[in-house]
């Protein structure tokens, strides 16, 4: 160990200033050209050593570590040619070469740094502490590792949540954009889940911790991203282990071809046209520059692969509840049979306020809009699976079969207005009072806005067919598909149906896309080319779907695609750049234009340029 | 089984990846060792019998790696 120190000491700080090194051997090579101009050879000669071997250990250093950890790597490649160059008398190439080589890893850093910088905003938003309330009600700053669950935290009005768990007191409003997506403000109280990461906008919150640090929502979306990022399309992949290869590879070439040809100049200049450079990080650069584009736009891809396969997808299958639509029951029609609108519609009102039914809550918020006063609600009883009665029969509400049950004659023009909302696939609630029909109200769930400009968008970016698949009834799937751009329309499916769905379609040849909120669709999500979840960043949909919506809408769907076609491309790109550099540079050399010196300029040029290219992926939208 | 999350910094290239993989691979009591290129983290499974973290953060540091913080969690 005692040995290792001063080596240890010399490649940390070799590490640590790149930049001084290659600034180094650039100035060497500078006052070197001067003084040859001014005809001093000599000294020019030696200046232009001390360059040479000056870069040259610093790259033979990391050459070093690496073969210590057995691995050839190009560091090697470069070193070697380099002694050589120096060794036949040539040290303006070793020193022209480890300059440009290093001085290449300097510019590689900065704009990969730039490459990450998306992930790098996530990341920062992490919390690091939180308050811990004590026993005596004081609070003490504690780090995030060491906040337990069950811990009590307190928030203060513009702090950061830094925890996920329950209000246990206070209220407070949260922006929770960053979880779910959802730009308006939320009203938490007691007994109200929060999420790490999220705002508090006002007032003060304490929260019992659920989980904190890398095990809350927040942290397992930063994971998810950190790993997706390295996770290497199978194209990647490929290369990664053919570099494996490849560089050792190089080197028993260059060394056969120096013994048989017997031109050490030749073989050194093979060694360095041979670093694998452009090609090894072409493809991951733009695999982490589209990711990381995506999650700072509430994309989160889980790998490379995802990204392939849903780039390559043809065809969109939609869950119809929570996907299509918004999940959130409205009042769709409602029709007026009674002497006064606006007292019939308060009464309604005030009886659905008693009840906690989705139709009820949809009824409720539409009166409310509507401004409408509302009366005190009469006694009622639920009647199971009909609706609700007061004790005398005076008022009901509920379905035709409720109104049959206590006598009610349905004139021909109430049955019109129930079957035309049934037509339209309305839920349909009934309010009689005095055995007279008063009001015929439908319900549904609504199309999220922006569903038809999202869907087209999709086809103009290659998905050919968009099939929408639900558990509901034929008249209401219909009637959402008719204001949508979609192909074809499979109603009243079982979960197992809807994967024996993207079975077939896939059997049939058609990369499949399934989009679902990742509660009753999961078999589905799992089965498809690639499954997006677009409920949100909630647990089950980071589980089970492949691509996560944190903003569940269709301008983010499409723009999912729209990435992941245009990180797909960019890799394509960066291939053919990679490999095209290494063949005009063989061509070059085989034709003998190419030397050392512009050989490894040519390189650093064409690793730059796969850099460049991967970062246009940071600014599309 | 004890899990190390290192921060590392300085990692430019994907062969510096193989090189860290290697060598805390390679020590005596570790499991299994990632390295998340761009997040520039090392994950390592330890056994704490056989060695500790800091042992480990030292053969990366010997690499020429920097490590910026080490997190040990069972």
């Amino acid at each position: 160990m005692a040995i290792n120190q001063p080596m240890l000491k010399m490649n940390m700080w070799f590490a640590k200033n790149p930049g001084k090194v290659s600034g180094t051997v650039g100035g060497l090579i500078v006052i070197s050209w001067l003084l040859s101009l001014l005809h001093a050879g000599m000294p020019a000669e030696a200046i232009m050593y001390a360059g040479g071997i000056v870069g040259t250990v610093q790259v033979a250093l990391r050459a070093w570590s690496a073969l210590k950890a057995k691995t050839i790597s190009i560091e090697l490649l470069v070193t070697i040619a380099c002694l050589g160059a120096m060794g036949i008398g040539e040290p303006d190439e070793a020193a022209i070469v480890t300059f440009l080589f290093l001085f290449g890893n300097v510019l590689e850093a900065r704009t990969l740094a730039k490459t990450r910088s998306a992930v790098k905003d996530l990341t920062d938003m992490a919390p690091e502490q939180a308050d811990v309330v004590q026993a005596d009600g004081s609070t003490v700053a504690t780090d995030i590792d060491d906040i337990d669950e069950g811990d009590h935290v307190l928030v203060r009005p513009g702090g950061q949540v830094p925890v996920d768990g329950i209000v246990t007191s206070g209220t407070g409003r949260t922006l929770e954009a960053v979880i779910t997506g959802e730009a308006k403000p939320v009203t938490k109280e007691a007994g109200d889940k929060v999420f790490a990461g999220t705002m508090l906008d006002s007032g003060t919150l304490t929260v019992e911790t659920t989980a904190a640090g890398e095990d809350s929502t927040f942290g397992q979306i930063v994971e998810l991203v950190e790993e997706a990022q390295d996770a290497q399309a199978p194209v990647a992949r490929f290369i990664d282990k053919f570099a494996t290869y490849y560089t050792p590879a190089v080197l028993i070439i260059a060394i056969i071809v120096g013994l048989v040809s017997r031109d050490i100049s030749l073989a050194i200049t093979m060694l360095v046209l041979g670093c694998p450079g452009a090609l090894v990080i072409g493809a991951p650069v733009a695999n982490v520059a589209g990711i990381g584009r995506a999650a700072g736009t509430g994309i989160l891809f889980k790998g490379g692969a995802t990204v392939a396969s849903l780039a390559a997808a043809d065809t969109l299958m939609l869950d119809k509840t929570g996907t299509i639509t918004t999940g959130k029951m409205l009042v769709h029609t409602h029709k007026n049979f009674a002497a006064d609108e606006n007292a019939a519609l308060g009464m309604l009102s005030a009886i659905e306020r008693g009840s906690n039914h989705p139709l009820a809550n949809a009824i409720v918020a539409y009166a409310t809009q509507k401004g409408v006063s509302e009366p005190a609600a009469p006694d009622m009883s639920t009647i199971k699976g009909l609706g609700l009665a007061s004790a005398d029969g005076k008022y009901l509400v509920g379905n035709d079969r409720l109104l049959a049950k206590y006598g009610v004659t349905i004139s021909a023009d109430v049955q019109a207005a129930i079957d035309d909302a049934q037509n339209a696939g309305d839920s349909v609630v009934i309010l009689a009072i005095d055995q007279q029909v008063a009001l015929v109200v439908g319900v549904n769930d609504v199309v999220r806005p922006g569903a038809a400009v999202g869907l087209a968008a999709m086809k103009k970016n290659g998905i050919k067919k968009i099939v929408m698949l639900t558990g509901d009834n034929r008249a209401a799937a219909e009637r959402i598909a008719s204001e949508l751009p979609i192909d074809e329309v499979r109603a009243e499916l079982l979960p197992q149906e809807k994967l024996d769905i993207v079975n077939a379609a896939q059997k049939a040849g058609s990369k499949v896309a399934f989009v679902g909120d990742g509660i009753n669709d999961a078999p589905a999500l799992a089965t498809a080319d690639v499954g997006i979840g677009m409920g949100g960043g909630t647990a089950v949909a980071l589980d089970t779907a492949d691509v996560v919506l944190v903003k569940a809408d269709f301008a983010t769907l499409s723009r999912a695609v729209g990435l992941a076609k245009g990180t797909t491309r960019v890799t394509t790109q960066n291939i053919v750049i990679a490999v095209g550099t290494v063949v005009l540079l063989l061509l070059g050399l085989l034709v003998g234009i190419v030397h050392m010196g512009s050989g490894m300029f040519v390189h650093e040029a064409s690793i730059l340029l796969v850099i460049a290219n991967a970062l246009r992926l940071l600014n599309k939208k | 089984m004890k899990l190390a999350i290192m921060k590392l910094d300085g990692m430019t290239c994907p062969s510096c990846m193989q090189k860290i993989e290697h060598a805390v691979g390679g020590q005596n009591g570790v499991q299994d060792v990632k390295v998340l290129f761009n997040a520039a983290k090392l994950k390592a499974h330890f056994d704490p019998e056989a060695t500790d973290a800091d042992k480990l953060a030292s053969v990366v540091q010997e690499l020429g790696y920097t490590v910026e913080s080490i997190k040990v969690k069972d």
